[in-house]
């Protein structure tokens, strides 16, 4: 493995450590309702403060259950994640495709007459 | 930081909205020049939009015992300057509102204004600074989508304490309850986009040197870039 290779890993496991402690180490377990989402906390909060306050404008579509909305949040993903890889992928496929072309290049001119021939007969 | 549909009062969200309008506009100008003039950056727009796409779908647990989401606007302002981002951002904040009822159209204002102008501002200042005094690129880059997340959230606290003081202790009050929802939960994300973004420059500088240098990622000469090619571009 490339030391390149393992700098990355390296980076990718770091993100999954910071993910993963919170939950091994039980940092929710003095809430009724661990690990919720804190824009949903921000809900409860502005209730607190203002008891009263009524949303005045409700979304336009709201998918109908939590399975629908986890669906969209994936789609999301799926579509980001899917543009970078083909941007990656696309990047990776010309770099190599030029180097096998600077490559035949030399072979051809090593070669020279019979590389010339050869691709005339093409 | 999504403020919910309908949870800012109306003059807030108006306000809001009139305060992101012309950043959003000049980002629409910035981002057709940049694709009329240089038609071969679009693939790399887009993966900057597909980045902000996943980091800001992801969910992850954090320290308080809550769940925040990253925003990924970072390597954008970094790659395209922060007006292009504001269009990004705008993109996906549009898309949440719309299909996942999260944040929403009377906060779209508000919530551009945050991720998609807030953050992306703070994180370019910070890593264009970094640059400028000369630590090395991946520093920068960390620290600068670091500021951008984290101040995205603290941006968003500050609009709520501002429509909703409190009422014992006023604005201060409730910005201390919004920003200990907030901004502590954004830590160790903002780590971890700082972290994720750090991975992608790395594979660019790998993938796409060229397109690296033209936008003055990465250096032709040894010289930093001035301030006046800053502006220009």
């Amino acid at each position: 493995m490339s030391r390149n290779t393992k700098i990355n890993l390296v980076l990718l496991l770091a993100v999954a450590a910071l993910a993963v402690l919170p939950l091994v180490l039980g940092l929710g377990d003095h809430k009724k309702e661990p690990f919720t989402g804190a824009d949903g906390e921000a809900e409860t909060a502005i209730t607190e403060l203002k008891p009263d306050y009524e949303p005045w404008f409700s979304p336009l579509y709201e998918p109908p259950s939590g399975e629908i909305e986890s669906a969209l949040f994936s789609l999301q993903a799926a579509l980001g994640a899917g543009v970078l890889a083909y941007y990656f992928g696309l990047r990776r496929g010309r770099r190599q495709g030029e180097q096998r072309a600077l490559e035949r290049q030399a072979d051809e001119a090593l070669t020279g007459a019979a590389g010339k021939s050869a691709a005339e007969r093409d | 930081m999504h403020i919910a549909e309908g949870f800012l009062p109306p003059a807030h969200a108006v306000a809001w909205g009139v305060a992101s309008a012309p950043f959003v506009v000049h980002g629409v100008r910035s981002l057709t020049r940049e694709v009329r003039e240089h038609p071969e950056s679009t693939l790399l727009l887009g993966a900057s939009g597909a980045f902000t796409f996943v980091l800001s779908a992801l969910k992850l647990p954090s320290v308080t015992g809550s769940c925040s989401h990253p925003t990924g606007t970072g390597l954008g302002a970094i790659l395209f300057r922060p007006p292009i981002m504001a269009v990004l951002g705008t993109i996906t904040l549009l898309f949440q509102a719309l299909l996942l009822a999260h944040g929403g159209l009377t906060t779209l204002g508000a919530n551009v204004f945050s991720m998609a102008i807030a953050g992306p501002w703070a994180g370019y200042a910070v890593y264009a600074l970094l640059r400028r005094s000369n630590a090395p690129l991946m520093v920068a880059v960390f620290s600068g989508a670091f500021v951008a997340d984290l101040s995205t959230y603290c941006v968003t606290s500050v609009q709520l304490a501002l429509a909703f003081p409190d009422p014992g202790s006023g604005f201060l009050g409730a910005l201390g309850k919004f920003g200990s929802i907030f901004a502590v939960t954004q830590i160790p994300l903002a780590v971890s986009e700082g972290l994720l973004t750090v991975l992608v420059m790395r594979l660019l500088v790998q993938s796409s040197k060229g397109e690296l240098t033209r936008l003055g990622v990465l250096l032709a000469k040894k010289q930093p870039r001035t301030e006046t090619e800053a502006v220009t571009r």
